[in-house]
């Protein structure tokens, strides 16, 4: 079945409502607005108002109240409009609902599932266009998800609510228009990496918003002889790295996509990962295609020039061969 | 700091080519010397510079075309101290090559430095090595081209040997029953795939024999004697397609008769696969060579320079055999020493050849 990125989302919502009383979602705008992203339009009328929450503008406030309703119980599905706003709810995220099995000896456990939009290429400006998953994924104590196709759209959320410990699930603003093919029955696990596009010269790995960008890199490069495996490592915490060093092992060579900065990215902490445990496997250097070490700008062309790019992309893998 | 324009030598001036610098980095200069030639399109210019100093960088470099104005060199006023340079990075002395390909390489013994990366920056890749591994000469030639190439070799080393090592010749015929005998009683012990066959019996018995005659073990080079670091034997192995080489198996002597029928196996294998490492091609203090099983009852090898001796084996063959006072019939066959006449004398190989023979009679000790 053909269904975009945002309906698959909504899809997934409406199950998890439907199928467990304790499920509700709150956010900014996600009722009567139907959601920033137009994502939980709908949901209001068909739900109500008790579960289909507005929340006033404060993630401290509305992170907390989750994090203390999954305390209690519920299911809540709490949804940040984007992550830069999330900065706010960093210690409830971090401090709180991250640690809480940890520092009850086991006592409490807290099964919030955290959404929110990330990432740049919209022309939203600096404040609107972090990409900050690596963050998230270097905390102990909370799953972090990134879907990256209509089906891990449809299928992480319900793995996620299953979970008894914190999710943070990140979706790339970029990819709420994607269309793709919803294969029936879908099967999602959030344990493990994977291969979305089989290869031998090179392994390409990414996630999120910056995997059709790595699709396209990789046609590219077939173009001109080079057979690229695309990895998309789906589940950024914990890192399935099995998967990683399998591919690695058989193309002796690896570039790295990721939108966040690349100082202390995820692509670095998979690199060092690579170096610790398939060292003797490699063919030539890693390589990464991160963002600019800059405020994303606004200007559409800087922006473009600030983020990985298929173009990047091909000349990073091709810098790996003679 | 001055810097060196280029001057506009005309009205009509807008750009010039360098030609050629007059002085290099470090030259004191002096007002009014010489320090470039710039070709104007019109005519090659000598032009002077006006301020003392000495010459800190060149920037433009010969055949650039520069428009007037534009440094073309920095100079630093006389007494003035030369910036510290830049801390760089100092350049790696290993020759650059990929984790896998070290890997690999220590797995199949393969020197690094003499293979040609196709990596980035030249640098060495597990495809380099697999591929330097199978190719123990130089660039693996197509068949065809490879039979002759191989001929050549075998050409010229076999006319050198005849032209620099005056051979002599010696035989001897050696009864082989109680060698026979002793095998047979082994390999009953052992699953048929590990069954020892005479060749390696020989071999060793040829190896521990060597360790009292060093002379005949070892090269001749430069107009004297080399002994070899080991006792390192070079095994003739006759190709499907013609031609032959003779790699070395390790230590002979050191070696267990069932290591040492896998390692001749092993290098029969790979010999005619094509997968010899260049140790094997280099190492081989003595050759030999066993033309028993093509029916011959002696050879008389030629010796591969620079080694210096050849021992070669025929079949084992009944034949009437008197010992003890008595005639019977036993199996025997007949040893060979080529010897380099430089190196050692008809005199001891007499004796070597000898003590090969009291070897076999013993070949519990093998």
């Amino acid at each position: 079945m053909k269904t975009t990125y945002r309906e698959a989302m909504r899809a997934a919502l409406r199950e998890a409502l439907a199928s467990d009383p304790r499920v509700f979602l709150m956010g900014e705008d996600v009722g009567r607005y139907g959601g920033t992203y137009a994502v939980s339009k709908g949901l209001l009328e068909e739900f109500g108002p008790e579960r289909i929450r507005d929340t006033p503008l404060s993630e401290l406030a509305f992170v907390g109240a989750g994090i203390g309703a999954a305390l209690g119980g519920m299911r809540p599905i709490v949804e940040v409009m984007t992550v830069n706003f999330s900065l706010l709810a960093l210690d409830q995220i971090v401090n709180t609902a991250a640690l809480y099995r940890h520092m009850s000896g086991g006592q409490f456990s807290v099964p919030v599932v955290i959404r929110m939009a990330t990432g740049a290429g919209r022309q939203i400006a600096a404040q609107h266009s972090h990409s900050l998953e690596n963050w998230y994924a270097s905390v102990p104590g909370i799953k972090v998800l990134a879907p990256a196709t209509v089906e891990d759209a449809r299928g992480m959320l319900s793995a996620a609510l299953a979970d008894p410990d914190p999710v943070v699930i990140f979706e790339h603003a970029q990819l709420y228009n994607v269309e793709g093919e919803l294969p029936e029955p879908w099967t999602t696990d959030i344990r493990s990496a994977m291969v979305r596009r089989p290869g031998r010269s090179v392994s390409l790995i990414t996630y999120g918003g910056s995997l059709p960008k790595t699709l396209q890199a990789a046609e590219m490069l077939a173009k001109e002889g080079i057979d690229a495996e695309v990895i998309d490592l789906r589940v950024l915490r914990p890192l399935d790295d099995a998967t990683v060093m399998t591919s690695v092992a058989k193309c002796r060579r690896a570039v790295l996509i990721d939108e966040t900065w690349k100082t202390g990215s995820l692509a670095a902490e998979v690199m060092a990962r690579i170096v610790e445990q398939a060292f003797y496997e490699l063919d030539a250097p890693l390589a990464r295609v991160c963002s600019e070490e800059v405020p994303m700008p606004y200007a559409r062309h800087m922006e473009e020039a600030a983020l990985p790019q298929p173009q990047k992309i091909v000349a990073a893998a091709k810098g790996l061969f003679a | 700091m001055i810097e060196f324009k280029l001057p506009s030598l005309g009205a009509d001036m807008d750009q010039g080519k360098l030609l050629e610098w007059k002085v290099k980095p470090g030259d004191a200069v002096e007002r009014g010397q010489v320090i470039a030639v710039v070709d104007t399109s019109k005519a090659a210019v000598d032009v002077e510079i006006w301020h003392p100093g000495i010459v800190e960088e060149l920037i433009t470099k010969p055949g650039d075309t520069v428009p007037v104005g534009m440094v073309m060199a920095k100079l630093r006023e006389t007494g003035e101290v030369a910036p510290a340079p830049a801390p760089t990075i100092p350049p790696s002395l290993r020759k650059p090559a990929s984790p896998a390909a070290r890997k690999r390489a220590h797995e199949l013994d393969v020197d690094i430095d003499k293979v040609a990366g196709t990596g980035p920056h030249g640098t060495v890749t597990l495809a380099d090595i697999e591929k330097a591994a199978t190719r123990p000469a130089t660039a693996a030639p197509p068949a065809a081209d490879r039979q002759a190439e191989m001929r050549k070799a075998i050409a010229a080393a076999m006319s050198r040997s005849k032209r620099e090592i005056p051979h002599y010749y010696l035989s001897e015929a050696i009864p082989m029953h109680r060698a026979l005998a002793h095998l047979a009683r082994a390999n009953e012990a052992r699953p048929v795939t590990e069954r020892v066959l005479m060749g390696a019996l020989q071999l060793k018995a040829v190896a521990l024999t060597l360790r009292r005659f060093p002379e005949l073990n070892g090269f001749w080079r430069d107009g004297a004697f080399q002994p070899g670091a080991g006792i390192h034997i070079g095994v003739a192995i006759s190709m499907r397609q013609g031609g032959l080489v003779a790699p070395a198996i390790h230590d002979v002597d050191e070696r267990g008769l069932e290591d040492l029928m896998r390692a001749l196996a092993d290098l029969v294998k790979r010999a005619r696969a094509g997968s010899l490492r260049s140790s094997e091609m280099s190492d081989p203090t003595i050759t030999v060579t066993n033309l028993g099983e093509q029916g011959v009852e002696s050879v008389f090898g030629v010796i591969y320079p620079p080694q210096v001796a050849l021992v070669g084996f025929g079949r084992v063959a009944e034949r009437a055999w008197a010992e003890d006072g008595a005639l019977r019939a036993a199996p025997v066959v007949t040893a060979t020493l080529s010897g380099d006449h430089r190196a050692s004398d008809g005199h001891r190989g007499a004796r070597f050849l000898a003590a090969l023979r009291e070897q076999l009679q013993r070949p519990e000790a093998l």
